[in-house]
């Protein structure tokens, strides 16, 4: 089957983060004094763990990054036409996820819709009752083989990933030192093993109210969540950065002009200024549908644009930390000393100021990653979120919202984007922590 | 931690007894309260500017227009509510003579309808009606925060003259009226009284404009009981024009007391204090958290109705028959934006009936062996029962007529839309967005409308075939087949290779919305067909209609009354959205459906009508301009101490005919409320052993 | 002091203005005042008549930002972003898209807003306070550990998982309190109940974690060390040398925050029915109700900069080496 390969803008972005990221790797990794807190880093348990589950989601989120879009059977003139649906890596690796879904609700597990249905039953008498599943544990013949099923996958799945674990980390000891990586890594392909084994016959975390299967929603939310919070900082970054380090530096009227613009930015309710600069976006994106492929090409740029609105916002704290940092470096002697000898006041910015702030910067960024990632769900709450389309932790969780009053209660939707968002959440908090604790010479390590 | 818990329990036990969740004040014990909730502050409370279901709810209880619909009987049917007889109308041709009452419609120039009203109605009590309150000095007025604190109120007689002074308000240059363009038509000398209105405004653009200094030709007062409305030509949809609040009394002396300067800037309008003389009169009004009525004092121009339709007997609706209206004193609104919450509070027996959500509708509702709806066993065993009745609305997706790809009358086009029509099954739309609550549609015109067919006789032959007496949707094949003879075989466009894709326009933005527009794009991959849903605000999706930048659009629409003329309307040529500005968004155009649209729209209802809104429907179904969609089935779930609730889709006074067994209410509520205290006190043991064992390890430490 | 407050109310004005002209822009590159006006008729029978004349009483009908038809100063004052800006300096904001006096409607929701706001702030700063001083007493205990560990998963959750949450059980299950809605007078006291408590438990986590760093920091100082020495017991120190020092910062970092506890809370609100400024803003952004935006918009700037100016004032009264000029 021929494919297309399709970057979509957050593509882009991603894959240059990507790019920035290695590099910045290799140029710590040549400097011994840069290496210095990394390797604090690389000596905490729990740091490591977050990693490793962090490392997890990131591979879901570039496997899911990987766009194309496959060619046509049936192309009558010899040139190649390629469908207007953009599929993704993960989505192809997760077909039977994506492809098979049911009518409705049904539960975790489940070989019947979760809401009953009229039939015509074998003596043509409607009657009420609850149809079986389509596709979730279909070769079963009746629910009394399912809890021996159910083990027996899960065992067998899990005992595969067990081994495959063992075996990793028996290829790479000489690396993984860490004794809680190395109970880390067999844990979790043991999970994988198992969800693997089980999800290829069941719904294993339900389907929604469409019948799409939910696990599939939820490592798909993943790369939103992803993007939102890593991209948004690609904005922020430089603006914080230079702003803040130059108002710092030059003081004078630079200083002023700066400072004028964020005390505008920031004393203009967030949510406010977001909902604004969301709807402008979406305007311009409604009134030109000719820039747009695809729908995925939309949905995609109005995410990106997201970001970039999230990082307009946001930038204006960590700008202020910069200002005030740089006032403080430029007292330093040997600064006064540069000054002195005439060196250029660019490349004092870059070969001194910058260097030294830098630790704050990275602190602020990993510490900004789980805020931006719980306030996607917040704007999609207040409709100023992601394109509806899109799947993300947020529109699950807005939709899972109403299923809270349904009774029986369907709470497998709400409790998938819980538990996903929360692993993530958590371990990037964790290794946040970690950073920070390695880089801020203010803590007292004891 | 601990004090909190304290607090909270004292604060609990001290504010209600044994309801700790009670949302309502405790004064309200024991009194005949009727507690329902709106959803969205109602925009205006004016009756010449309001029209929407949510603004009824509140002013078709508050204004007496001179005719409402029966509550009891169906189909519906219109009664004298103020008036005191159905109108007598008499038909004049263009030199003024009188017709009789079967002359053909295009002989008429002129219908005169003449109403007479019921002697000594009387207005809800206003400081309105208070001379002084008239003349109110800017000192007068500091003391004023909402109506309530002026001291004085009266009241005064309802009469024919202030029918009259409504109408002309209707052309009022300051006020917004949607149905002022359809009445300029109709009723004569309103279109110049307008412009004359216009002139005076600009004239005198500060002062109070007083309506009654210019002449309306087509309105005039006879006496003090009796008025007459003279329209152009024929149109015997009036009547039902006459049922709404546009047509209700208006006193002078409410706009009069209004616009006295300082009286806007403390909210205090006709928008947000109404001056009516029906059953209720708005007593509160905090739009942000609760509106109140309560029972007009003077109203006792009505009795519950003592003959209705033949099963209503027996469930006890005529048991009130002949008492004096209305029957339960006062009915709180409170705000309530969340589903769930409402919902929930229902369940509680904190709101005695409620319209149910989709997703909440599988805790109430069963759909019964035979198809009808019932409540659940856990809800019947709190006695809440169901009544059901199709609404006189339309769900429908539109196409636009005027896009190259989609719409037109040719051969192409025609095929594609019923291929897409087979594809979407709105059958599996209801079961799953609206759990059964409704029924899909053949055509534009709803159940229980003149002009709609029952069974397969009115099933849309493109879509259905019948079988064994049943309709049922064509299968899947037979929309591929059509999609390959319109030249996409698998949803690709045969001649240049690509892949067909179509875009449909919705201002789905919303909670919940997500899954609808899933659920359509699965729709249209059973046939292959690539669907773009391009979801906007409101704005924009407004905007693009206006424009015709569509492909496919979601939209509905509400009957103003029932009759088929307010649904073919939609698909009317001349109503074309794009050129004309009008209501047919779809900008269909058929020639042959537009002359028959005029022949048929001011005929009287009988087999002539029908045969020509047949050949109509059988037109749109070949065309196949829309989705049909399908008709919205209103629920109403009500608690056991609630009576007389019977579904009425179109009259929305019916407040007054219900009564709440308040002594019922009670006990249940008592019942089902019963705070449950072990999470109460398993965190009051957690924290107090918590404390023992930090102040001991505490203590341990400064030993050691 | 005096003149240093006049000279920072005299910095606002420009930053206010800037604020105005950014939500002016924003908002009217979105719509036109056709939108507002097609919004506001609603869908049903709505001619172009009907919109024109909409526009013209609402002061809707001039050109944005220079009205070129005009002369002399009339160039600027006769267009909608001079007429609907000037008097919102004087705090009259004039009347919503709804025909309602957005001045009383503000005054009225504060109330709410504050009712739920206030305790929320200040039970939870006591919450906080205490619960980071027990994990600073028991420092490097399993207490601590877990405490520490607490906070992150408490932080890691979203704000909207408390509320769905605490609704369905405190509400749903056990019948405590009103599902949602409002009261007057002490019967508030209910309804603001449960949004409190979850207010205040949505924020343990990574409020109690900040102040425990202050905490911690505090503690290692020389003078905390030459307390101990002289004999004092763990808690004393804690009590009246840390907790006293640490005072500083934490009213620093929380002064700035007291002003904007006016504008309410946007999910609280519109989960629990409060008709406070919250909810307020929330159904003015859905309705696009521009007059409501900006006037939210503008409150809000003028409460957060006056949050600035309380910070630096109790930069002086905790600390008076700190000097005003």
């Amino acid at each position: 089957m021929s494919f297309i390969p399709v970057i979509l803008w957050s593509d882009a972005l991603v894959f240059l983060l990507l790019a920035a990221g290695i590099i910045a790797a290799r140029y710590i990794r040549r400097h011994e004094h840069l290496r210095l807190p990394w390797r604090r880093v690389a000596q905490s348990g729990v740091a490591m763990v977050s990693l490793l589950v962090l490392a997890l989601f990131t591979t879901i989120g570039l496997l899911d990054t990987l766009h194309f879009r496959t060619a046509l059977p049936q192309s009558s003139s010899g040139e190649k036409i390629y469908s207007p649906e953009v599929l993704s890596v993960l989505d192809k690796g997760l077909e039977p996820l994506r492809t098979q879904t049911e009518k409705t609700y049904s539960a975790p597990f489940a070989l019947q819709l979760y809401a009953r249905e009229s039939v015509t039953d074998e003596a043509g008498q409607i009657v009420r009752e609850f149809p079986r599943l389509q596709y979730g544990g279909a070769h079963l013949a009746d629910e009394s083989q399912r809890t021996a099923d159910v083990l027996q996958r899960g065992l067998i799945g899990a005992l595969g990933g067990l081994i495959a674990g063992v075996l990793l980390v028996w290829l790479l000891r000489a690396r993984l030192q860490l004794r809680s990586l190395r109970v880390a890594v067999p844990a979790v392909t043991m999970l994988i093993g198992m969800v693997a084994s089980l999800a290829a016959v069941y719904h294993v975390l339900g389907t929604d109210k469409v019948g799409q299967d939910v696990l599939y929603l939820s490592l798909k939310s993943i790369r939103t969540g992803l993007i939102i919070g890593t991209v948004t900082t690609l904005v922020t970054l430089p603006l914080a950065l230079f702003l803040g380090v130059a108002a710092g530096y030059f003081r004078g009227w630079v200083d002023d002009v700066i400072q004028y613009i964020y005390t505008v930015l920031s004393s203009i309710p967030s949510v406010l200024l977001i909902a604004a600069a969301v709807l402008m976006m979406q305007v311009t994106i409604d009134t030109h549908p000719d820039w747009f492929e695809t729908s995925a090409a939309r949905a995609d740029l109005r995410l990106v644009a997201l970001c970039f609105i999230l990082g307009l916002t946001s930038w204006t704290g960590l700008c202020r930390l910069l200002r005030g940092e740089a006032l403080k470096l430029r007292e330093l002697e040997y600064i006064q000393a540069a000054q002195a000898f005439g060196v250029s006041s660019l490349r004092i910015l870059t070969r001194h100021i910058m260097p030294n702030v830098m630790h704050i910067v990275l602190i602020a960024l990993v510490m900004d990653f789980s805020a931006l990632v719980l306030a996607e769900a917040v704007l999609s709450y207040v409709g100023v979120g992601v394109d509806p389309s899109m799947i993300s932790f947020g529109t699950m969780i807005n939709a899972a919202r109403l299923e809270m009053g349904r009774e029986p209660m369907v709470w497998w939707a709400l409790a998938a984007a819980f538990g996903f968002m929360l692993i993530l959440v958590l371990a990037a908090n964790l290794f946040a922590d970690a950073v920070r604790d390695a880089f801020d010479p203010r803590l007292n390590r004891s | 931690m601990k004090s909190i818990l304290a607090v909270l329990v004292s604060v609990l036990l001290a504010a209600c007894g044994g309801q700790w969740n009670n949302p309502y004040p405790a004064g309200d014990a024991g009194q005949a309260i009727f507690y329902t909730a709106f959803t969205e502050r109602p925009k205006h409370l004016d009756p010449a500017q309001a029209y929407s279901e949510n603004e009824y709810e509140l002013l078709a209880n508050i204004y007496a227009p001179p005719l409402q619909y029966h509550y009891l009987k169906r189909p519906y049917q219109l009664v004298p509510l103020a008036a005191r007889e159905m109108p007598e109308v008499r038909y004049y041709d263009a030199q003024q003579r009188l017709l009789s009452a079967d002359a053909p419609s295009q002989t008429v120039a002129f219908s005169v309808y003449e109403i007479h009203i019921k002697p000594g109605m009387r207005y809800q009590p206003h400081p309105a009606f208070v001379p002084e309150n008239l003349h109110l000095s800017e000192a007068a007025l500091r003391p004023v925060h909402t109506l309530a604190d002026f001291a004085h109120t009266a009241s005064r007689t309802v009469t024919a003259a202030d029918y009259v002074y409504q109408i002309k308000r209707l052309v009022h240059p300051q006020l917004h009226t949607p149905i002022a363009g359809v009445m300029s038509e109709y009723i004569v000398g309103l279109k110049d009284y307008a412009a004359e209105l216009q002139q005076a405004v600009k004239a005198h653009p500060a002062g109070f404009l007083d309506l009654n200094a210019y002449a309306l030709p087509g309105v005039e007062v006879v006496d003090d009981t009796a008025y007459r409305v003279t329209i152009h030509g024929k149109y015997p949809q009036f009547t039902y024009w006459l049922a709404m609040p546009f047509f209700a009394p208006m006193p002078q002396e409410a706009e009069r007391f209004y616009a006295q300067p300082g009286m806007q800037e403390r909210n205090l309008s006709l928008d947000w204090w109404p001056v009516g003389s029906g059953p209720y009169y708005l007593s509160e009004n905090d739009p942000n958290r609760r509106m109140v009525l309560r029972r007009n004092p003077h109203y006792q121009s009505e009795t519950y109705p003592v003959e209705g339709e033949p099963g209503d007997a027996a469930t006890g609706l005529l048991a009130d028959a002949g008492k004096p209206l209305p029957l339960i004193d006062q009915v709180v609104f409170s705000l309530e934006k969340e589903t769930i919450p409402y919902w929930n509070k229902f369940l509680q027996g904190y709101y005695d009936a409620s319209g149910i959500s989709s997703d909440s509708f599988d805790q109430a509702v069963q759909v019964g062996v035979s198809g009808e709806a019932n409540v659940t066993d856990a809800m019947r065993a709190q006695g809440i029962s169901l009544s059901t009745a199709v609404a006189t609305s339309t769900m429908y997706t539109g196409f636009n007529w005027l896009d190259p790809a989609i719409g037109g009358s040719s051969e192409r086009a025609t095929k594609l839309r019923r291929a897409i029509a087979i594809a979407v099954d709105f059958e599996e739309f209801v079961s799953i967005f609206a759990n059964g609550r409704g029924i899909s549609a053949q055509s534009p015109i709803p159940p229980g409308i003149f002009g709609y067919r029952e069974g397969c006789a009115g099933r849309d032959t493109y879509v259905y075939d019948c079988v064994n007496g049943e309709i049922r949707r064509k299968p899947v094949a037979e929309a591929q087949r059509l999609l390959a003879e319109a030249g996409y075989p698998n949803g690709v466009d045969a001649k240049t290779g690509q892949p067909l894709v179509i875009h449909l326009d919705t201002t789905a933005n919303g909670v919940g919305n997500k899954s609808r527009l899933d659920w359509m794009r699965k729709q249209f991959d059973k046939i292959g067909v690539q669907l773009d849903v391009r979801s906007t605000d409101y704005n924009r999706f407004q905007d693009k209609i206006r424009r015709g930048d569509t492909q496919m659009f979601y939209f509905g629409w509400n009957a103003d009354y029932p009759d088929p003329e307010n649904f073919l309307f939609l698909l009317y040529g001349p109503q074309g959205k794009v050129k004309f500005g009008g209501e047919n968004a779809a900008n269909y155009s058929n020639p042959e459906y537009d002359q028959l649209f005029m022949q048929m729209k001011n005929m009287e209802n009988g087999p002539a009508r029908q045969a020509i809104i047949d050949r109509m429907q059988e037109i749109l179904r070949h065309d196949s301009p829309w989705l049909w969609g399908f008709h919205p089935k209103n629920y109403v779930l009500q608690h056991a101490w609630l009576h007389n609730v019977k579904p009425n889709i179109m009259a929305n006074n019916k407040l007054k005919y219900w009564r709440v067994d308040v002594q019922q209410r009670e006990a249940l509520r008592q019942q089902w409320n019963q705070p449950a205290g072990w999470p109460l006190a398993l965190s009051a043991a957690l924290v107090l052993l918590s404390c023992i064992w930090l102040w001991r390890v505490l203590q341990r430490r400064e030993e050691g | 002091m005096i003149a240093y407050l006049i000279r920072r109310i005299f910095y606002a004005l420009p930053i206010l203005i800037g604020v105005n002209l950014l939500t002016f822009a924003l908002f009217f590159v979105v719509n036109t005042p056709d939108d507002m006006a097609r919004m506001q008729l609603g869908i049903k029978r709505v001619t172009p008549e009907a919109i024109e004349k909409w526009k013209e009483q609402r002061g809707y009908d001039k050109p944005l930002l220079l009205n070129s038809a005009a002369s002399g100063t009339d160039k600027m004052t006769e267009t909608i972003f001079w007429q609907k800006s000037a008097s919102m300096f004087v705090f009259d904001f004039g009347y919503a898209d709804d025909g309602r006096n957005i001045s009383r409607e503000i005054a009225a929701r504060m109330g709410p807003s504050l009712a739920i706001a206030l305790p929320t702030f200040l039970i939870g700063l006591i919450a906080y306070v205490s619960f980071a001083l027990l994990m600073t007493l028991f420092r490097g205990t399993a207490l601590d550990i877990a405490g520490v560990a607490l906070c992150v998963v408490l932080m890691s959750i979203s704000g909207l998982f408390y509320i769905i949450g605490g609704q369905f059980l405190v509400s749903k299950l056990w019948h405590w309190v009103p599902i949602s809605g409002y009261g007057e007078g002490a019967d508030a006291l209910r309804f603001v109940l449960l949004p409190v408590l979850i207010g205040v438990v949505s924020g343990i986590g990574s409020s109690s974690r900040w102040y425990r760093t202050i905490f911690l920091e505090e503690r290692s100082r020389d003078y905390v060390r030459t307390a101990r020495a002289k004999g004092l017991s763990e808690l004393r120190v804690l009590f009246t040398h840390v907790l006293k020092n640490a005072m500083i910062p934490i009213l620093t970092g929380v002064v700035v925050v007291i002003p904007l506890l006016f504008m309410g809370s946007l999910l609280t609100e519109s989960f629990f029915g409060i008709p406070g400024l919250g909810s307020y803003t929330i159904d003015a952004i859905n309705a696009q109700d521009f007059s409501v935006v900006r006037a939210m918009v503008f409150l809000g700037s003028v409460l957060y900069i006056a949050g600035l100016i309380l910070t630096d004032i109790s930069y002086t009264l905790v600390d008076p080496r700190v000097r005003l000029s």
